[in-house]
């Protein structure tokens, strides 16, 4: 009934070693992740712990043999690669071929965002220091989804959910709204098809990242075979109590707005779901396809066929949701509705209007708006068709991390793309945890006690302590427990690890 | 009704005037709009790399999840 739930996002980066196209990107993303880590994390670096994963469970109730199992989707083995926690609860590691930063978990949609847009800081950062080392290449840093040539990389979303919610009507209510979710968080795309080859003049451009890379609709593979539901099953908490939604199908966002309305309205619509108040039918007649013909038309006059036989736009399926969302937010809390709760209905109300009107309206909030602004006062200066190289480049530099290169921060810069955050709470966010999970816990071990700390991971901190032969493991199961209130005091208070460990285990 | 009587009719020359107001603001902003469009243009090209057939051509990545 609001926006406020567990959650926090994963982002692939796209990794580039200037002027060596060849270059191995395994070895570059460790370089980013291992110049981060030598020059931020203090003393001993922490391991991750592996113990808790489980990459291969899937939420219909099975396990998948790991011998049947795509390498890429053996998630848990170590292989050696980068791997860092951050003092503000992130994991920064080598995922593929791509560095990754997933953020900690957080309560609120602006929090996503905070901790989100450090992560690029972070990447930043990295890619700098990076290249300080003697002898190294520069190597620049891209939030986007795809090289256009046929591979994409992911920016996930995570939702800790009720287990008690049959997975049957997540399955059945999620669906149509991530069908049509792109038209306010897709970031925008140059290229159709998945190696971007179909330029035909009329349609060069897309309103999404990600959505040529789907082609199931329900499924575990994240790599391969992408399903618009993913089924992995890792709650990285109480299992009989919780799932966690791991969401794939998204955009990597640069725009906060478009990050901010992608939890926010997600979040509304899973507490629906979660409360059984969605009370009609919005299936949509071939979600893959529709998922694609949504994302290839940013007229946005394309007609979604649902199940029921009702035409509609995929903004009006939107607003579908929304008057759901608002009847659920009304029903349930009343005059009792938080602040950020309104304020992503009023958002959301008010981007969906005005995308029904004239897309454009919405250019200094959704980055794919933004985007397709830009490519097309390109287009009118220079008379450029879309297959011209320049447009690909302006759709790869928008998502430089570069605040000199890269084009959203070029525009955001000069007040043309509206910001929630300033720049002190995002750089603030880079080495603070949030205070109201257990990210707290972990991110303040890991600052003032690094030296103690061995592994960590979302559901554990472990310790290694002086004059103990085994490592002391602290659960950290629950993740609205071990926030600020919780050990807050505790932490200030003890000194060492010892301290704080006797005092926990007591 | 009477109130609406006792407001004295524009002078087709005063109608005339608030027109072309209104015309040359129209045109005022559309040339403002043009010069922001010049103005952002102009400072991204300063940015954007310099081969952009060669750059886009290179950038290749290997798929991720």
């Amino acid at each position: 009934m609001s926006v406020r739930r567990v959650m926090g996002t994963e982002v692939e980066y796209g990794i580039s070693v200037q002027g060596q196209p060849a270059a191995n990107p395994m070895v570059a993303s460790s370089q980013i992740v291992n110049a981060y880590a030598s020059s931020t994390v203090r003393a001993r670096r922490a391991r991750w712990d592996f113990e808790e994963e489980s990459p291969l469970r899937d939420a219909r109730g099975f396990d998948m043999a790991r011998q049947i199992a795509d390498p890429t989707q053996l998630t848990d083995e170590d292989l050696g690669l980068a791997n860092v926690i951050l003092t503000n609860g992130a994991r920064l590691y080598v995922d593929h071929a791509h560095p990754e930063y997933s953020s900690p978990e957080v309560t609120t949609p602006l929090d996503v965002v905070r901790w989100e847009k450090a992560g690029e800081q972070v990447m930043l950062d990295a890619s700098r220091m990076a290249a300080q080392v003697p002898g190294s290449v520069p190597i620049v840093l891209y939030k986007n989804n795809t090289d256009n040539k046929g591979a994409s990389y992911g920016a996930h979303e995570n939702y800790l959910m009720r287990r008690s919610t049959q997975f049957a009507e997540i399955v059945r209510h999620l669906t149509p709204f991530f069908v049509s979710r792109q038209v306010v968080t897709g970031a925008g795309r140059v290229g159709i098809g998945q190696d971007g080859r179909d330029t035909t003049p009329e349609r060069g451009f897309q309103i999404s990242q990600r959505s040529d890379y789907f082609e199931v609709e329900v499924g575990l593979e994240t790599t391969l075979k992408r399903p618009i539901i993913n089924t992995r099953d890792e709650p990285h908490a109480d299992p009989a109590v919780y799932r966690r939604l791991h969401v794939i199908l998204g955009d990597a966002n640069l725009a906060e707005i478009s990050i901010y309305l992608k939890a926010g309205t997600t979040a509304l619509v899973l507490a629906m779901i979660e409360d059984g108040f969605i009370d009609r039918d919005l299936t949509v007649e071939g979600a893959v396809r529709t998922l694609r013909d949504v994302s290839h038309d940013p007229t946005l006059k394309h007609l979604v066929t649902l199940r029921d036989g009702r035409r509609l736009t995929a903004v009006q399926l939107q607003m579908e949701y929304l008057e759901l969302a608002r009847k659920h937010v009304e029903d349930r809390l009343g005059s009792d509705a938080d602040d950020q709760t309104l304020d992503v209905l009023a958002r959301w109300e008010s981007v969906l209007t005005r995308l029904e009107r004239d897309p454009m309206e919405c250019a200094t909030e959704l980055d794919w708006v933004a985007k397709l602004k830009l490519l097309q006062q390109y287009r009118d200066r220079d008379s450029l068709d879309w297959d011209d190289a320049k447009l690909h480049l302006i759709d790869l530099q928008y998502a430089d991390v570069r605040p000199d290169k890269g084009l959203y921060h070029r525009l955001a810069g000069s007040g043309r793309i509206q910001r929630l955050l300033d720049d002190d709470t995002i750089e603030h966010a880079m080495h603070e945890p949030p205070t109201d999970t257990r990210a707290y816990f972990r991110g303040r071990c890991l600052d003032k006690y690094a030296d103690s700390v061995a592994a960590a991971s979302w559901d554990s901190v472990i310790f290694d302590l002086p004059g103990r032969e085994s490592l002391q493991r602290v659960p950290t199961i629950d993740p609205l427990r071990g926030t600020k209130a919780h050990v807050g005091e505790l932490i200030d208070r003890s000194d060492t690890a010892q301290a704080l460990v006797a005092a926990i285990t007591r | 009704m009477a109130q609406e009587q006792k407001q004295p009719r524009k002078s087709s020359q005063e109608e005339t005037a608030t027109e072309e107001v209104v015309e040359s603001d129209v045109a005022e902003r559309k040339e403002m709009i043009d010069e922001d469009v010049d103005a952002i243009l102009d400072e991204i090209d300063e940015v954007l790399e310099s081969n952009a057939e060669d750059f886009v051509k290179s950038f290749i990545q290997k798929g991720g999840q």
